[in-house]
């Protein structure tokens, strides 16, 4: 194709508008927020959250197009609108619980709803990646604005050294995957990920630059989702950031580095999964135990769920590492969607036990929860449950759904690993149930009708949790379609492998 | 099909655990959960009738998609072997409920009678499911539950047990998981689609090694939750530590769904292997008998007594079982209804006097038969059917599972076994007179109430039962009967397939087929 013949290029306006509609109320949120005080940022948050809502009914519409745009730069398929629905979901869940929290913390609203929208931006973008510069603008474009949120709160010591260091090791991590995308630009001569693929088909797979490029990647990928051995920067991130953000960390950027890790090594790399696969064995076994067994000595509730956050990446690595499955793909796809509900939920609870955004997030802040508030400890009680796998919850359907597909292609052990894992963070997990049913003296928090949306963000969050894992089917159906058209882009044929 | 049967019999108590949390009186709230107790009492008396005796194959069957990507469906039935572990179900909690509201639970009545319901929706529903996905749904819900009553309303060191409960019982289910996993991708190859069907899993071809680790996956769940010695260590904590209404469900029902579980997945699925198996199984049972009765004879706390008892009592039902012939598995089963009635009494009298003297230590009783005549009484009746008197219960089950054992290839486990029957009546008379007889040592015993019009209603069904079931148990055994005959029919098949496949050249004459899926 020439490049200079503008005509070939597709300039396909439909699909990249809920990217527009997200970075123009973005734009809106900030320069509204100049003439309003901090403690009225929940109008902000409502402007935040209707460019969602806008931004969700027009990737709804981007459903079933199944081509490219940019020439090839964005894919337009139903991969990119699943993930950016769940980012758009995830983002909104967030503003739902930051509302009530920006506002008594009085921390600058208007920055903090509109760096919120353009890391959901930045996330979409790496969904719709049809090229590796786009997921690194978009990569970028997250991390950035993720590195502000995380030391949004300025007086905070622990805000300060959660940013600093989630920026200089995502800083690190990103130069990585710069350097991979840069060797495998060196090795095949394309940035777009379709020749890649080609190119690897035709024999190129033993290219030693290649390999390195894609270590390089692998390495960069790694860290944005937190898996062992480049998960040094979670904990400390998520325990300084304030909660909503940690909430937003833990799934929002969770799910878009996978959608973006999914999206080269899955989906392109596929046909040389023999190449990666030992290594995300590795990987997945190491994350799951690493994550468990340090999860269990942690008083924080919030470092308890960052190295839950870590086996959970593990959890999903052994997914990948099952790439030769042809149920892989919506096996992890599912999983994603069920994690963000359950997280989002769980996180939301933390929020709930914290006033004026102090941060104390101890377990034994838990006790006697069932007594005070039996809502609440029942809906954490669940989301906690949900994580541990048990059924009919959504945790459990996607473990379920990952494992069978390991099964599937002979990773036996590696999913006893992870099934023993399961057993190790039961402990963790019912620990928080221990203290909130069957121990005393927590500490007290006011009725929670004063902090509506809070309340309903625990509320779409525990519906959430029910019913995907109570009626599946629908959501697998979307996963595997949505996996299903990431394939079909490239290889006519793939479609067919899938049931 | 057409019948709804079952799925009221499953979701009744769910529904009724949802209203009670409506409630705030508490009264009303002991009431309404009763009243929904009683229901799914009510419906399975009505199925016993309506059982079709002669027919050994699922009745009351009822089929619809559920993940059809999985082949998962919401398959339920119920045959003879779960028929009676149903009604002994909804019974035990229907008695647990009503002993409960009587003042042995002070605290959060509420919670504790929507985890007693959600419990019984879950155990009902993992007795009645035919899919496996769906089994394994409910063998883990029913979990949640318990750990919360052992965890909330337990005594002493609740959490230390609830925890061990939980965590031994996880991680025998997540290995039967991925082997239920790995049997479902084996089928797969050989159905050419997925099928979480129980019924569709019965003739997967698989290596002898692959059915070996399969077995191994099921069998350790089920031999944790039965419990088996080694993997017995959980119980007495669980036990011990549980509120009464808890421990009778533990003991009643919740350790026969692993027995269950022998019979209804782990021997038809991979009848080879249990039949290489039976020795070790049928040893491990001999040891679990006579290590739970020396045990249970050295126990001060009259409680931990009927836990290791019942290790003892379950190790007679998985030598019967694992006789793997009709009087066997037919005593089996009878036997673990007789130790539900029993063993759940049992536990609903220590909790009696438990909750009037505040301690279980048989050193503090003695002489009670002098102030609590009755309660002595009804001990006594329940002590001689735990032990096995003939004319009650407990006789037909040990007898049948005796003359089982001593019937199949490991005779001499009967052997053993008969003296294990021999401490049990031991350790029992023997914590029995040294509660009831002698003079009072204790001057609060002296003035213990006897048992209140409550807790006679609720022990009378159980004695009836104790009664019916040693005098009469045609009507039970003519419903266990076909449905046992049937799945030895499979057993008997797979022997029959391991003898000719030692004569490769006759076996591949024969049936080539099918000796090729076997070797």
């Amino acid at each position: 194709m020439n490049p200079f013949n503008l005509s070939a290029i597709n300039f396909a306006w439909l699909p990249i508008l809920p990217l527009i509609a997200v970075s123009l109320g973005a734009i809106v949120v900030l320069l509204v927020g100049v003439r309003v005080d901090d403690e009225d940022s929940a109008g902000l948050g409502f402007i935040a959250l209707v460019t969602l809502l806008a931004a969700f009914i027009l990737a709804l519409f981007t459903l079933g197009q199944n081509t490219e745009s940019f020439g090839g730069s964005l894919a337009v398929d139903d991969y990119a609108a699943f993930f950016e629905i769940v980012i758009i979901i995830s983002t909104a869940v967030t503003v739902g619980m930051s509302l009530d929290y920006v506002a008594e913390a009085r921390l600058a609203g208007a920055e903090y709803y509109s760096l919120l929208l353009f890391a959901a931006l930045g996330m979409m973008l790496m969904a719709a990646a049809g090229d590796l510069i786009i997921i690194f603008l978009g990569l970028e474009t997250m991390s950035i604005s993720v590195y502000v949120l995380a030391g949004f709160v300025r007086r905070e010591l622990r805000s300060n050294e959660a940013a600093l260091k989630y920026f200089l090791l995502g800083a690190f991590s990103t130069g990585f995957l710069l350097y991979g995308i840069a060797l495998v630009y060196g090795a095949t001569g394309t940035i777009r990920l379709a020749p890649i693929r080609d190119a690897l088909t035709a024999g190129m797979a033993g290219n030693p630059l290649l390999l390195l490029g894609l270590g390089m990647m692998l390495i960069g990928f790694g860290f944005k989702v937190a898996a062992v051995p480049f998960h040094m920067w979670t904990p400390d991130a998520y325990e300084g950031a304030p909660t909503p953000i940690t909430a937003f960390m833990a799934v929002g950027v969770k799910v878009a580095a996978f959608a973006g890790f999914l999206r080269v090594f899955l989906v392109h790399l596929g046909p040389v999964s023999a190449q990666w696969t030992m290594v995300l064995w590795v990987i997945a076994a190491l994350s799951m135990t690493v994550g468990n067994v340090i999860a269990l000595v942690q008083v924080n509730v919030k470092r308890m769920l960052a190295y839950s956050a870590i086996a959970h990446a593990g959890y999903i690595i052994v997914g990948m590492a099952a790439a030769r499955a042809p149920e892989a793909g919506g096996a992890i796809l599912y999983y994603l969607l069920g994690y963000a509900f359950t997280n989002l939920g769980a996180f939301a609870i933390v929020i709930a036990l914290e006033r004026q955004g102090e941060t104390t997030g101890n377990i034994a802040d838990f006790r006697g929860l069932a007594r005070n508030h039996p809502a609440l400890a029942a809906a954490m009680a669940l989301f906690l449950l949900s994580l541990t796998g048990v059924p009919p919850l959504a945790g459990f359907v996607g473990k379920f759904y990952i494992f069978s597909a390991a099964l599937n292609v002979g990773l036996v052990w590696l999913v006893v690993i992870a099934a023993i894992n399961s057993v190790i963070s039961a402990y963790y997990y019912i620990g928080v149930i221990v203290a909130m049913y069957m121990q005393e003296g927590g500490i007290e928090i006011g009725r929670m009708t004063a902090r509506p949306a809070l309340l309903i963000s625990i509320a779409v969050a525990v519906v959430g949790t029910v019913i995907i894992g109570l009626y599946p089917q629908p959501y697998m159906g979307a996963a595997v379609n949505a996996y299903a058209s990431a394939i079909g882009r490239t290889t006519p044929h793939a479609t067919a492998l899938l049931r | 099909m057409g019948s709804f049967w079952l799925t009221g019999l499953i979701f009744i108590p769910l529904l009724g655990a949802l209203l009670v949390l409506l409630q705030n009186e508490e009264g009303s709230i002991w009431r309404s959960a009763f009243i929904f107790s009683l229901l799914p009492l009510a419906i399975s008396l009505y199925l016993f009738g309506a059982f079709d005796p002669r027919e050994a194959g699922y009745q009351f069957v009822e089929q619809y998609t559920w993940i059809p990507q999985f082949g998962i469906s919401y398959h339920i039935g119920m045959d003879g072997i779960s028929l009676f572990l149903v009604i002994l179900t909804t019974l035990l909690i229907s008695l647990s409920l009503l002993y409960s509201g009587g003042g042995d639970i002070e605290t959060r009545p509420r919670e504790f009678c929507f985890f007693m319901l959600l419990l019984e929706t879950g155990l009902l529903g993992a007795l009645l499911a035919i899919d496996l996905f769906l089994f394994y749904a409910f063998w883990e819900v029913m979990l949640v539950p318990m750990y919360f009553l052992i965890g909330i309303w337990g005594h002493g060191r609740k959490l230390y047990a609830t925890f061990k409960f939980v965590l031994f019982t996880m991680f025998g289910s997540l290995l039967m998981l991925v082997a239920i996993l790995y049997l479902v991708g084996a089928a797969e190859k050989h159905l050419g689609h997925l099928s979480f069907d129980l019924t569709e899993l019965y003739k997967v071809p698989l290596t002898p090694t692959e059915a070996r680790w399969l077995f191994a996956g099921f069998a350790i769940a089920f031999a944790i939750k039965v419990p088996m010695w080694p993997l017995h260590t959980w119980l007495p904590d669980a036990h011990t530590e549980a509120p009464t209404a808890g421990s009778v469900i533990l003991a009643g029902v919740m350790l026969k769904m692993g027995t269950y579980g022998f019979l209804r997945f782990a021997i038809p699925l991979f009848p080879e292997v249990a039949i290489e198996a039976t020795p070790l199984f049928m040893a491990l049972a001999v040891v679990g008998i006579l290590y739970g009765a020396l045990v249970a004879m050295v126990q001060p706390d009259l409680k931990r007594l009927v836990a290791y008892s019942s290790v003892s009592h379950l190790g007679f039902v998985m030598l019967g079982i694992f006789a793997l012939d009709p009087q066997g598995v037919d005593g089996a089963i009878y036997q673990m209804l007789n130790h539900g009635l029993s063993t759940g009494a049992l536990f609903l009298l220590v909790g009696m006097i438990y909750l009037r003297r505040h301690t279980r230590e048989i050193s503090e009783f003695g002489g009670l038969w002098r102030s609590i005549p009755i309660y002595a009484a009804v001990f006594m009746f329940v002590m001689l059917s735990s032990i096995g008197l003939p004319g009650l219960n407990g006789f037909v089950g040990e007898f049948l599972i005796l003359l089982g054992a001593y019937l199949s290839s490991v005779w001499v486990a009967a052997v053993f076994a008969v003296m294990g029957l021999i401490l049990g009546a031991l350790y029992m008379m023997w914590a029995y007179e040294r509660v009831m007889w002698g003079p009072i040592t204790k001057a609060v015993n002296e003035t213990v109430r006897d048992l209140n019009g409550r807790e006679i209603a609720v022990m009378v069904p159980v004695i009836g039962l104790m009664l019916f079931m040693g005098l009469y148990p045609r009507p039970l055994l003519r419903r266990i009967e076909p449905s046992v005959a049937l799945l030895l029919g499979r057993v008997q098949t797979a022997r029959f397939e391991m003898q000719t496949s030692h004569v490769p050249a006759l076996a591949s004459l024969a049936a080539p087929s099918q000796s090729l899926n076997v070797k």
